[in-house]
């Protein structure tokens, strides 16, 4: 089964609650950082990577023997990936979303797809714990083909634990679709809450299960507290603001392995989780909600 | 007209919270917030809105079920997984195209062979420009699970741009997204100057580096900031070290201070409310605007 | 031989508009025959990415063989030369103005983009 952790904002501690829950459940356990473009998940995890292959998007190559110009694959394209003007098609590949069209259009099947690297899929180990990340190459402007290609990856038996990018616009949803559970991150500001109520719309459009995890606790006020009342949404893990735990942090240590009480906390919330995704299993969603 | 924007590759590093600061700070500015999916500065700027235009960017496939004949084709096609089969009445299956997967692209459209599927432009959010006590503002919204929010984050700038230059403004303010990705590009193309925003830890180390990497890819000159840097003093400096030797400015350091969250529920920027941080906050700006090279000349 | 201007305005004492994908109007300007039509780029003014290409693609279907602008992006630039169109950043003033700063060779032609490019 499949559990997201996402949250509106960033920085509230996705990573930290997906790394730890994951060095927590028991069982199988898959985690793929799904945020491409600013991975994180290895810098606690420390995997051991033993595998490395290229992503790459198909795009249209064309052939000048036998273009004649006839101009419908530019007409065709909605990104000004491919132009043709009065001569060979001239290619934009940073705009083209690799959808194959103009190849298809071309009447005299002048256009073959190449693949263009955007970046890289890595597999590794942590004790039990299968790890999978992908990474963007800089200055490539689009994630989700590659994480697309990241959630091929996922392993069907056990639990797997997606650490999805901030926001909710394309990436995120690309990370979310198809997962049995998200779990939202938040921390108690103005801030957390804005941007939590986006992410619950967001999950909520969507159509799957979700609780919230109160990071950085009592460092703000009770809106968020308040608003998951008002919406009846389950609360499940309230992490205290303690500076020990943002040390640890920012050494690249985990906190169940640098703070006894975090060990016995994130237990209780691995516990939550298994909890909640055998609840998931015995009320399956209806197929639309997908 | 000079055009400043605060990214930080990691998310939650005070982005939004400095640039609140830099609005206040620098009294006539335009402010942009490109943060388009998850924009927060008007909690603290308040904006109050003149004009409101929807976006409308792309298209989307829409199936019309009473023209399908479940040929399957569209599915066959389409390489975003965005066609979905449900099981239909008098044994044929029913096809429906998921808006959330869908990206546009027309080929679903173009080869179905009973011209069954409509393409209308898509409506993906709102766009806003404002008055604030700091002065014009450009912000919107995207739409709940939309995309095209690097256009989205166009347009702002575009719009902010346009004000800025009627107005006789010298400085654009932008609040920019995390991440290194299409929104980030959309922000930062053609800027004069960045603030890349990172924090004392591992995690703000490495995402600088890719954000920093970013900037020199498209060739404009970036300064960096910790923010709560006192959290891990050795890493503050590691991270700065490491920084200025990818050829960033060093623009200063901005201390822990709870007074900022303190600020931020009272809907202020920090140099209103005061405190330790405050006073980083202002050395910090100052610095940016005193970079040597001329007068203004590292915003 | 037509050459393309870009205008903020539909006249030839309107001034060059600095941005080449989006400038509302277009002239093309016949320097045999002296006569000149302005043709609309509204289109593109809220495109939401590849203005300057669709831009460059007007112009190129116009038949313009030069373009005087302000500023042109690189995918703008390269549709453009791709499509043989000589391109003159930095044109100013009125259209009359530019048209009279090129022809009395004033103008340099662009080996390049001379912006970044956005989306």
């Amino acid at each position: 089964m499949t559990v997201a952790i996402a949250s509106g904002k960033g920085g509230t501690g996705k990573t930290t609650m997906a790394v730890n829950l994951a060095l927590s459940l028991q069982g199988p356990v898959q985690l793929l950082d799904c945020d491409v473009e600013e991975p994180n998940c290895a810098i606690f995890l420390k995997p051991r990577i033993d595998a490395s292959e290229s992503v790459g998007i198909a795009v249209p190559h064309v052939d000048e023997t036998f273009c004649d110009a006839c101009g419908e694959c530019g007409r065709f394209c909605r990104y000004h990936a491919i132009v043709s003007l009065k001569t060979t098609p001239l290619v934009f590949p940073e705009l083209c979303h690799g959808c194959g069209g103009c190849a298809l259009v071309c009447p005299t099947g002048a256009i073959h797809e190449e693949l263009r690297s955007i970046g890289v899929i890595e597999q590794g180990v942590r004790g039990s714990i299968l790890f999978t990340q992908g990474r963007l190459n800089v200055g490539e402007a689009m994630p989700v083909p590659l994480i697309r290609a990241l959630k091929k990856k996922k392993r069907t038996d056990g639990i797997v634990l997606l650490d999805s990018p901030p926001g909710t616009s394309c990436p995120v949803i690309a990370t979310l679709r198809g997962s049995d559970l998200v779990v939202l991150v938040t921390e108690p500001t103005p801030f957390g809450l804005n941007d939590l109520d986006l992410a619950v719309q967001t999950v909520r459009t969507l159509g799957m299960p979700f609780g919230v995890v109160i990071n950085r606790s009592e460092s703000g006020d009770d809106g968020v507290l308040r608003y998951c009342t008002k919406e009846s949404i389950p609360i499940l893990l309230e992490v205290p603001d303690e500076r020990r735990v943002a040390e640890a942090y920012s050494r690249g240590e985990t906190a169940v392995e640098a703070l006894p009480h975090m060990r016995e906390l994130f237990g209780i919330f691995a516990a939550r989780i298994t909890a909640e995704l055998e609840a998931c299993r015995r009320t399956p969603l209806p197929a639309a909600g997908r | 007209m000079r055009e400043l924007v605060v990214i930080s590759g990691k998310g939650g590093t005070g982005k939004t919270s400095l640039t609140a600061c830099f609005a206040v700070l620098a009294k006539q500015a335009v402010i942009a917030d490109c943060d388009v999916d998850a924009a927060d500065l008007h909690l603290v700027l308040t904006p109050r809105v003149v004009k409101r235009e929807q976006f409308r960017s792309g298209h989307e496939a829409v199936i019309r079920p009473d023209l399908c004949r479940s040929c399957g084709l569209c599915r066959e096609h389409c390489r975003l997984d965005a066609v979905q089969m449900h099981d239909g009445q008098s044994g044929r299956p029913r096809f429906s195209i998921d808006p959330v997967a869908c990206e546009g692209c027309g080929v679903c459209v173009r080869f179905c062979p009973e011209h069954a599927i409509d393409f209308p432009e898509r409506a993906c959010g709102e766009w806003f420009v404002s008055d604030t006590r700091c002065g014009p503002m450009v912000h919107a919204r995207l739409g709940i699970a939309a995309e095209n929010s690097g256009k989205l984050v166009s347009l702002v700038r575009r719009q902010a741009r346009e004000i800025a230059e009627r107005e006789g403004r010298e400085l654009l303010l932008v609040d920019g997204p995390p991440g290194i990705g299409c929104p980030v590009i959309a922000s930062i193309t053609g800027a004069t100057a960045i603030l890349a925003v990172t924090e004392p830890t591992l995690s703000g180390e490495h995402d600088l580096e890719r954000v920093l990497a970013l900037a020199r890819h498209f060739g404009i000159p970036v300064s960096v900031c910790v923010n709560k840097w006192d959290l891990n003093p050795e890493m503050a400096s590691r991270v700065e070290v490491r920084a200025a030797s990818r050829g960033a400015r060093i623009a200063g350091r901005v201390r822990y201070d709870r007074s900022v969250t303190a600020a931020q529920l009272q809907a202020m920027a920090a140099v209103e409310l005061g405190g330790p941080a405050a006073e980083d906050i202002r050395n910090l700006w100052d610095t940016l605007n005193h970079f040597p090279g001329g007068k203004n000349a590292s915003i | 031989m037509k050459i393309a201007i870009t205008v903020s305005g539909k006249t030839l004492d309107a001034p060059v508009d600095q941005r080449f994908g989006r400038a509302p109007v277009f002239i093309l300007y016949d320097t045999k025959t002296r006569s000149s039509e302005a043709v609309d780029n509204s289109q593109n003014l809220n495109a939401a990415q590849g203005a300057g290409i669709q831009a460059a693609e007007t112009i190129s279907r116009l038949g313009a063989e030069c373009l005087l602008t302000g500023h042109c992006g690189p995918k703008a630039f390269r549709t453009l030369s791709a499509a043989g169109v000589r391109v003159y950043n930095g044109a100013s003033g009125t259209v009359a103005e530019a048209i009279a700063a090129f022809e009395a060779g004033k103008l340099a032609e662009s080996s390049g983009a001379d912006v970044d490019g956005h989306w």
